[in-house]
């Protein structure tokens, strides 16, 4: 991954230059938000209402023991804002719509299409990366409040109704609105702005780059897959430690 | 004056190709290519599998850079930045390479359409005609899986002559062909430079195809051209390597 580094910024670079051609290539730009939206909203929902539940489970039990309890809307909303809801979505991204991009792209790749772009003197990154980039760069900001907004929604009604902690709505989220500020929110989706950045560039090379027909492809799809979950996890650290400042 | 440069009032443009070495991971594709082509001629290179055509042709049209050498197209130079806004080039791939997420008429109009150069009705309308110039009909709408492997050429020769090419390039035109659908094919490169008079450089190992329709031939083998002329003076070259490539046959003992 780290040999193809430099090609990836020179991507993510000519992809900024490509900027211009945004309204040009707009219904593209929709087709694949609505796209990337479509298959991923409703695995979004539930998978941050799990995550949310499964945070309130883990740490309410210990905090009510302690008499924490009115703690755990925070602990919660804390975890989901800044941290659990802009990586988890992030990798599900990846997964999701990384993969399908690589594959699409690594298909053309090898069957000629892109090359027959070029022919016709349509360059590919305005053409192909420009709009899947902005695409999920605006998609995956929103699906992470979806998945917040859900996932808080989630560990309220697992500690409303799990027996160790029995703590009613209005508290958990009187709690909630006292501990996790606006700020905390907004960072959790700045961040996630940034992974899409990193999902969108280096699936798109992994496609433009991939050689040597189906078996290509699929090295190209995993390859896109782990580099991104690699970078979304290695920027995390970097932007969380930037954001505290 | 060279060959190239001769006939520029008309509409195809002159190639020259002069000492054109590729390498790829030290094993060198192109040993030193030297040929012209004139303008509004029928060029066919031929040559056995894997003698560097297709790597030649990828060079012609800019998708690969030459170690050494140059391309002229009427005389300048392929590298030179202005070169794709003065001259129309346009390569039919060996598998057509339309582009399988747009249906058929996606695919034709796209060089009009991602340039602006014409309205959608517009475009719509040339499109037809494009399809029907090389005999496809009704396949507007359908997608690139859908058509046979002729019609998938035949899409993607309509999809060259919208660009209005000064030089077509054909890459394996007649490949994976039935002897019908290769003939139909070859009667298209016929027609359409008798009709518009365009440069046409065909990359080939069809030797019915080769000699049916080119006004002159070269021979490539192991990255070198061993000879160029017209139909009758490559039949007749005494050259072993040509000889056994013009005659290749099988032997059948009763």
């Amino acid at each position: 991954m780290f040999r193809n580094i430099g090609q990836i910024i020179l991507l993510f670079w000519r992809t900024l230059l490509a900027l211009p051609q945004t309204w040009r290539q707009r219904q593209k730009v929709f087709d694949q938000f609505f796209e990337i939206g479509n298959a991923s909203l409703l695995m979004v929902c539930v998978l941050s209402f799990f995550i949310g539940g499964v945070i309130a489970l883990n740490f309410g039990p210990v905090l009510v023991e302690h008499s924490m309890a009115s703690v755990v809307g925070g602990v919660v909303g804390l975890a989901l804002a800044k941290e659990l809801a802009p990586v988890m979505m992030a990798i599900l991204i990846a997964g999701r719509i990384g993969s399908a991009m690589a594959a699409e792209i690594g298909s053309m790749s090898v069957y000629q299409e892109i090359d027959a772009l070029r022919t016709m003197n349509i360059n590919p990154i305005h053409y192909l990366v420009l709009p899947r980039v902005l695409a999920v760069a605006a998609a995956l900001p929103m699906l992470v409040v979806f998945s917040v907004l859900v996932g808080w929604f989630g560990g309220a009604v697992v500690a409303n109704y799990n027996h160790l902690m029995d703590i009613p709505f209005r508290v958990f989220f009187a709690n909630l609105k006292d501990i996790v500020e606006l700020k905390d929110v907004a960072n959790g989706v700045f961040k996630s702005f940034c992974f899409a950045l990193i999902i969108g560039t280096v699936s798109c090379h992994q496609g433009l780059t991939t050689i040597g027909g189906p078996r290509g492809i699929g090295r190209s799809v995993t390859k896109a897959v782990v580099n991104s979950i690699v970078l979304i996890v290695i920027f995390d650290y970097l932007l969380t430690r930037f954001l505290l400042k | 004056m060279n060959d190239a440069t001769q006939t520029q009032s008309s509409q195809g443009v002159g190639l020259v190709v002069r000492g054109l070495r590729k390498s790829f991971d030290g094993q060198e594709v192109l040993q030193g290519i030297d040929f012209t082509v004139r303008p509004g001629e029928i060029f066919v290179i031929m040559g056995p599998s894997g003698s560097g055509k297709s790597v030649l042709l990828k060079h012609l049209i800019g998708l690969e850079t030459p170690d050494a050498g140059e391309i002229l197209i009427n005389g300048e130079p392929i590298t030179t930045p202005e070169i794709a806004a003065k001259y129309r080039m346009a390569l039919v791939f060996q598998s057509g390479a339309l582009l399988n997420s747009l249906t058929v008429g996606e695919n034709v109009g796209l060089y009009l359409s991602e340039h602006r150069l014409k309205s959608p009705e517009e475009i719509e309308k040339i499109v037809v005609e494009k399809l029907e110039d090389v005999g496809l009909k009704d396949v507007l709408h359908k997608m690139p899986a859908e058509l046979s492997g002729g019609m998938k050429k035949r899409a993607a020769i309509a999809r060259a002559l919208v660009i209005e090419p000064q030089l077509i390039l054909y890459d394996e035109p007649t490949s994976e062909l039935d002897p019908v659908s290769a003939v139909v094919i070859g009667n298209e490169i016929l027609e359409l430079n008798r009709r518009i008079r365009v440069t046409s450089l065909v990359v080939s190992h069809d030797r019915d195809l080769a000699f049916g329709v080119a006004d002159r031939i070269a021979v490539i083998a192991e990255g070198r051209i061993l000879t160029v002329g017209t139909p009758a003076e490559v039949k007749n070259f005494p050259d072993p390597l040509v000889q056994s490539f013009l005659n290749a046959d099988f032997k059948r003992e009763n």
